[in-house]
């Protein structure tokens, strides 16, 4: 168990840049999820950390100790890879000594630690098996296996999740969290799933094309977006978003709708970022009207996403109870309350406070 | 293909009988030889049914060899032989599968460089360098011995280029989990590349054991003691114009004796081969 920490660090293969300098520090016992698009270097980071990739520029640091030029098998980290990546010719026991055994461990040792984790994951019946006799779930399982039985300092997650199904996916999730907390190992963890880093993080970091651009609780991340890309990534359905005029503490977004809100000095063009959830029927007073027309339904039950245009042809979802009579073709009057209005500068797309 | 066509099914199984025969007929002429009288072969009159000698020409074959003109024994030509032909073997899996795994794993200068020397050497089989190839196992003084039987045939760029193909079906993530477990390079390699390549390894020992057991050009170069006679190159040496001055039965039976070699290896191999088929670990 140890503290991680990332200082300016930077990777480039040849010309292309493709992390662009991340400082970020993983407490002692934290998952962190590190959340972004595909190709925007999440795993080019975690492989840095792993020391499967040099470090262009930066710091890495373990425990407090710089590893960036350790080996591997020297960081005492474990890693789990998105196709598990377990030696096919040998049983899930030695998948799960050899890494123990390399390291010259005593036999009993070994035996102790393989034979506690797989009463953990529920792999006790299956440990002379090899892993093309194993489905995707349990696989999945051996692998992080693997990483348990290391005890190390750091555990490393690399989309372990993609490759399962989504029942099992949600499920595994469950118990890759619960796991963690039992054990207290910090962690970081990659994925490309926004709701799979919302359940599981202690801190989200959200990257976008080699860029932190967000590091907190999924909870900040969701009620603060720092940018339009953080609103529009985490939640979902996505947040809507508005071009807009702000001037005197009032938002115009065209045709006569705006938003008052007290206190916003911005001033200028502006992005109105508008969650699907926070569209409300209920008027409150002075609380302005989007009249939507609606296109389309999508009724999952609880509740059900709207999908409709606001006169000047802007598409907007809104999120309604599952009980609320919806016709299509109908135009509805959402309005939004101002605290769940997020401005952002139309240039840059930062959040303006 | 499903088809329920029974005459096509009919025609199918008679054209496949019949390549059978064509080529298991020769084989069984050459077995019912080696069991006539010497003049029955020559004659014509032998028929198509085993012969009065049993087995007495395999003994024959075996510990003293044609008389007439006087040739090493089978066994001692057999023994010559399958050293040859195992030596090829294991020698040619083992430089390849070793420079393979360099071409494959490793970065360094002119790696692919090196890659295409060896690729280029498949232009240059034994027949075509054979002048040269000579030359410098005569100046190192290794005619008639089993290094210069061998070695310069180990050599195999076809073998490399199989493990690499393979190699390069390994996944990355695979190599990266065991650098995380701690494995160098050669625990990698032993542990988990060798296990990786059993079923490649057989396969390629059945061809290259048969490749090395048939070998004719060079042995006939670099032996000209008669000590030193592999069996395939033995059996011409037995062969002389005139029928009346060459041993046929013993022949006969040399013959059937080194078909079996790579017959056993074939039927031996041939289960690994099916298991390794069957698991398809990867
Ligand atoms: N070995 C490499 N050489 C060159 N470019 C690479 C290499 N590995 C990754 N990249 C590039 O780096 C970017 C980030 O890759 P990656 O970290 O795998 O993304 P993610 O895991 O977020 O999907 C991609 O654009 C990819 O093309
Ligand atoms: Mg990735």
């Amino acid at each position: 168990m140890a503290r991680v920490a990332l200082k300016g660090v930077r990777k480039d293969f040849g010309q292309t840049k493709v992390i662009h300098g991340v400082d970020l520090e993983v407490a002692d016992g934290e998952l962190v999820v590190i959340v972004g698009p595909s190709g925007c270097g999440k795993s080019t980071l975690l492989r840095m950390v792993a020391g499967l990739e040099t470090v262009s520029a930066g710091e890495i640091a373990i425990d407090g100790r710089v590893v960036n030029q350790l080996e591997p098998k020297d960081r005492d980290i474990a890693m789990v890879f998105q196709n598990y990546a377990l030696y096919p010719h040998m049983s899930v026991y030695d998948n799960m000594a050899y890494g123990l055994r390399n390291r010259g461990m005593a036999k009993d040792e070994i035996d102790r630690r393989v034979r506690e984790a797989a009463k953990i994951l529920e792999l006790a019946a299956l440990l002379e098996r090899k892993p093309r006799q194993l489905s995707g779930g349990q696989r999945q399982r051996v692998a992080m296996g693997r990483a348990i039985v290391r005890e190390p300092k750091a555990f490393l997650f690399d989309e372990p999740l993609s490759n399962l199904d989504a029942k099992l996916r949600v499920q595994m999730r469950v118990e890759i969290k619960k796991l963690q907390r039992q054990l207290g190992v910090t962690s970081l963890y990659v994925t490309h799933d926004q709701v799979e880093a919302m359940t599981l993080a202690d801190r989200l970091v959200v990257m976008h094309a080699g860029i932190a651009e967000q590091i907190g609780t999924p909870l900040d991340l969701y009620a603060r977006p720092a940018s339009t890309f953080v609103g529009g990534f985490i939640g979902s359905p996505a947040m809507n978003f508005l071009p807009g005029h702000a001037e005197n503490g009032t938002v115009e977004i065209g045709h006569g709708v705006s938003f008052a809100l007290p206190g916003q000095a911005a001033r200028g063009d502006v992005t109105v970022g508008i969650r699907p959830e926070h569209m409300t029927l209920n008027h409150g007073a002075g609380m302005a009207t989007l009249p939507l027309k609606v296109d389309l339904l999508e009724p999952l039950g609880a509740e059900t996403l709207v999908y409709g245009k606001l006169p000047d042809g802007l598409e907007v979802t809104a999120r309604v109870h599952g009980e609320t009579q919806v016709a299509i073709g109908s135009t509805l009057p959402f309005s939004v309350e101002p605290r769940h209005v997020h401005l952002f500068d139309k240039a840059s797309g930062k959040r303006l406070p | 293909m499903v088809e329920h066509r029974p005459l096509a099914k009919l025609v199918a199984h008679l054209i496949l009988c019949l390549g059978v025969a064509v080529v298991a007929f020769p084989v069984y002429l050459t077995f019912i030889a080696s069991t006539h009288q010497p003049a029955d072969i020559v004659n014509g009159t032998m028929g198509l049914l085993p012969g009065s000698m049993g087995l007495t020409h395999y003994i024959d074959a075996l510990f003293v060899g044609t008389k007439q003109i006087k040739s090493t024994p089978v066994l001692q030509m057999m023994a010559n032989s399958l050293v040859m032909a195992l030596v090829i073997a294991f020698g040619k899996i083992a430089i390849s599968i070793i420079s393979a795994y360099a071409v494959v794993f490793f970065r360094f200068p002119l790696r692919m460089f090196f890659f295409w020397m060896i690729f280029v050497t498949l232009m240059l089989p034994v027949e075509v360098r054979i002048y040269p190839t000579y030359k410098v196992v005569a100046d190192l003084g290794m005619l008639n011995s089993y290094a210069g039987l061998t070695i310069p045939l180990i050599a195999s760029a076809t073998a490399t280029l199989l493990f690499r193909q393979f190699f390069l079906t390994i996944p990355d993530e695979l190599v990266e989990a065991a650098k995380i477990d701690g494995a160098g390079p050669m625990k990698f390699f032993r542990d988990v590349v060798l296990p990786l390549s059993r079923t490649n390894i057989a396969a390629l020992f059945v061809i290259l054991f048969i490749y090395g057991w048939n070998q004719y050009l060079w042995p006939l170069l670099v032996t000209t003691d008669a000590s030193m006679d592999t069996i395939v190159y033995g059996i011409r040496r037995m062969i002389v114009t005139s029928d009346a001055n060459t041993d046929w039965h013993i022949v006969m039976a040399t013959v059937m004796l080194a078909m079996l070699p790579p017959v056993l290896v074939v039927i031996a191999m041939q289960k690994l081969f099916v298991k390794g088929l069957v698991e398809t670990e990867k």
